[in-house]
């Protein structure tokens, strides 16, 4: 049967590949014991890592491959189709990566993009606090000049890779009266004074990524771990999250098409009223459902990343509509995947239970599906007044 | 350190068929691999040359598309391949094929370590590795499960995997190991390996550029001859013993000594 052809060159093909033969290598015999014990990727970390999966998106002179955000979607997408908890462990790494590529100075990144690019240092990004989520406007971490030093002080909550990650991009603010123009990124290193990590969170799902506190006590930094300028940390966080979010697309089209695999695969072996379910019009039209949201996801999800990388600026309307669309279709999928595997979708020796729990995150991290429609509203709204 | 690997292009056994009227491997359809046992023998020679430098020629013979298991070789991070492919060629058994290896390696000027799998999964014969050390005239040690270079940087201690433990072995290079699944995890292939291993040149040395002569290479060169061969026949019956436990145990007791299995 003639498969889309997304037209990928040969060497996205070896990314995907690649990528691909990580997940079933490496991935795939471990995640249910990754996910059980809530054990950190760790030795993955390494084998992406030996991959050269790390500096896809990095200039060649800090050892990276130079490629973009298509080749990144395509790489966390069939990472995801293994467990989406190590995949989102990768992206993070890009997530707190970008910010550095995209705003830091010479000196920072011949500092620190060469050790991302080949994996030896993870990064993470943290933006989120208590009570600053969706309104990140609202965060209360404040950073304080004093000499040669930036003084920082609050509590980051639910950083992906907190306490594993060498590396933090982190946002706080540096003129509280100026509201979101008075954030600033910050670099942050693992051993820095005064800089420590909260309690390891219990989560739903996404096990094997390690979420907890980033706390500030008193922590003091040298004046040039500063990123961009003073007041930019907003500009930073939003441009990196444009950048970032169609990745959170492809690893939704990775997760549902694994669904998709195992409810197929199932459906066709399971007998009931003496003919496999998949005979049955009830289960095929929720088969070809999934399928068909899922080949419309993955094809808007690559045309967006194409388009990122062919230089279009202002991105944030197709950023969030990548990551909306691909995202729900990754809840429904894996749910419909739950449903057509019955009572035994709903145990832990069928891998669907946990893509379900998995899924659930993807609409709710790097910014919720209700404030992806908003970015889209918003954006529509602008366009048409000029019209 | 001057590293050769010798790796053999096989069909994979997962997708391969026997045709048992014509008692011979169906390979169109299969698809090509590296011999399995040769990824290992490959991995011990990257990590001796990441620990020792120097560089990891990987050496193969056979047809025209065994270049992709050299690619395959690059990849995970050999820095340079040769495959050795002439018409002449086809045909080889073991003391052919040795004999052209030989040649290529004498080529290559002085090595030290030879490495090649235990076996190749498709011939089964666990002869090219001995029969090359022979021809070389250096020590073989063949079935290495681990593998220690001491001080020096010329003895090695290792243990042979035997059937009922192991040997522990001292010995000097230059030398040729065949190496064991146990010896290692072959490594995943890097992007930036398999990048430039697309782009990479593999030169194809044929009998005149190995100076081989003509009798002694290929089918004409081989004492060997497959004559047939064929799959073993399982057949498998079935039969369900019915009524009380006792009953049934003395009836399967009664069939496995009727087998002559009890």
């Amino acid at each position: 049967m003639t498969q889309v052809n997304y037209f990928l060159t040969e060497e996205q093909q070896m990314i995907v590949d690649l990528a691909r033969q990580i997940a079933v290598e490496k991935i795939i015999p471990v995640r249910a014991e990754l996910d059980r014990e809530e054990k950190f990727p760790r030795e993955i970390m390494r084998d992406l890592a030996q991959a050269d999966l790390f500096g896809l998106y990095i200039p060649e002179e800090y050892g990276g491959l130079a490629r973009g955000c298509f080749e990144n979607c395509l790489a966390v997408e069939q990472l995801a189709y293994g467990c989406i908890a190590v995949t989102t462990t990768f992206a993070a790494s890009a997530l707190g990566g970008y910010p550095i590529l995209l705003f830091g100075s010479d000196e920072q990144k011949a500092r620190y993009l060469p050790d991302i690019a080949s994996g030896r240092r993870l990064v993470a990004f943290g933006l989120t606090e208590a009570n600053a989520g969706s309104d990140a406007a609202r965060i209360q971490t404040t950073a304080v000049e004093d000499g040669d030093y930036w003084v920082i002080n609050g509590t980051k909550q639910w950083i992906t890779s907190g306490g594993e990650a060498d590396i933090y991009t982190i946002i706080a603010m540096t003129d509280r009266k100026k509201g979101a123009r008075g954030a600033t990124a910050f670099i942050l290193e693992k051993g820095d004074p005064g800089f420590g990590f909260g309690k390891k969170e219990r989560k739903m799902g996404l096990m094997a990524s390690s979420t907890r506190e980033l706390l500030f006590n008193d922590c003091r930094i040298p004046k040039e771990r500063i990123l961009g300028r003073r007041g930019q940390g907003f500009i930073l966080a939003m441009k990196t999250l444009d950048l970032a979010r169609p990745g959170i697309g492809a690893i939704g089209v990775g997760l549902a098409q694994a669904a998709l695999d195992e409810a197929v695969k199932y459906a066709r072996q399971r007998i009931q009223f003496d003919q496999p379910i998949i005979s049955f019009q009830a289960i095929q039209h929720m088969l070809a459902d999934m399928a068909t949201r899922i080949e419309a996801s993955r094809a808007l999800v690559y045309s967006i990343a194409r388009t990122i990388d062919a230089g279009a600026r202002d991105v944030a309307k197709l950023s969030a509509m990548a990551k909306v669309f691909a995202t729900d279709t990754a809840m429904q999928v894996t749910t419909d995947a739950v449903q057509i595997l019955g009572g035994y979708g709903y145990m832990k020796d069928y891998p669907v239970e946990k893509m379900m729990r998995d899924a659930k995150v993807l609409q709710i991290y790097e910014g919720t599906n209700q404030i992806m429609r908003n970015i889209i509203g918003k954006a529509l709204n602008k366009e048409y007044a000029k019209k | 350190m001057n590293i050769v690997v010798c790796i053999k292009q096989v069909p994979d056994a997962q997708s391969v068929h026997f045709d048992t009227e014509k008692g011979t491997l169906v390979r169109g359809e299969a698809e090509a691999i590296i011999n399995p046992f040769d990824l290992h023998a490959l991995e011990a020679g990257i990590q001796m040359r990441d620990s020792y430098g120097g560089e990891v020629v990987v050496l193969t013979m056979g047809p025209p598309q065994a270049e992709d298991a050299l690619r395959e070789a690059l990849g995970l991070g050999a820095d340079r391949g040769i495959l050795l492919s002439d018409r002449a060629f086809a045909g080889a058994d073991t003391l052919a094929t040795t004999y052209t290896l030989a040649k290529a390696i004498d080529r290559l000027g002085p090595v030290d370590l030879v490495l090649c799998g235990r076996q190749a999964i498709d011939g089964d014969t666990a002869q090219v590795g001995p029969g090359l050390a022979t021809r070389l005239g250096i020590p073989c040690v063949t079935s290495v499960s681990t593998l220690e270079v001491l001080d020096d940087r010329k003895t090695m201690h290792l243990r042979r995997v035997c059937e009922e433990g192991y040997d522990l072995i001292e010995v000097e290079m230059p030398a040729l190991l065949t190496v064991v699944a146990s010896l290692n995890t072959p490594r995943l292939p890097s992007l930036k390996g398999k990048i430039r291993a697309r782009k990479a040149e593999i030169p194809v040395w044929d009998a005149q550029e190995l100076g081989a002569e003509p009798g002694r290479v290929g089918l004409v060169g081989s004492p060997t001859q497959v004559v047939s061969t064929s799959v073993p026949k399982f057949e498998a019956r079935r039969e369900m013993l019915e009524g009380s436990p006792e009953g049934q145990v003395e009836a399967l007791v009664a069939r496995l000594k009727e087998a002559g299995i009890l």
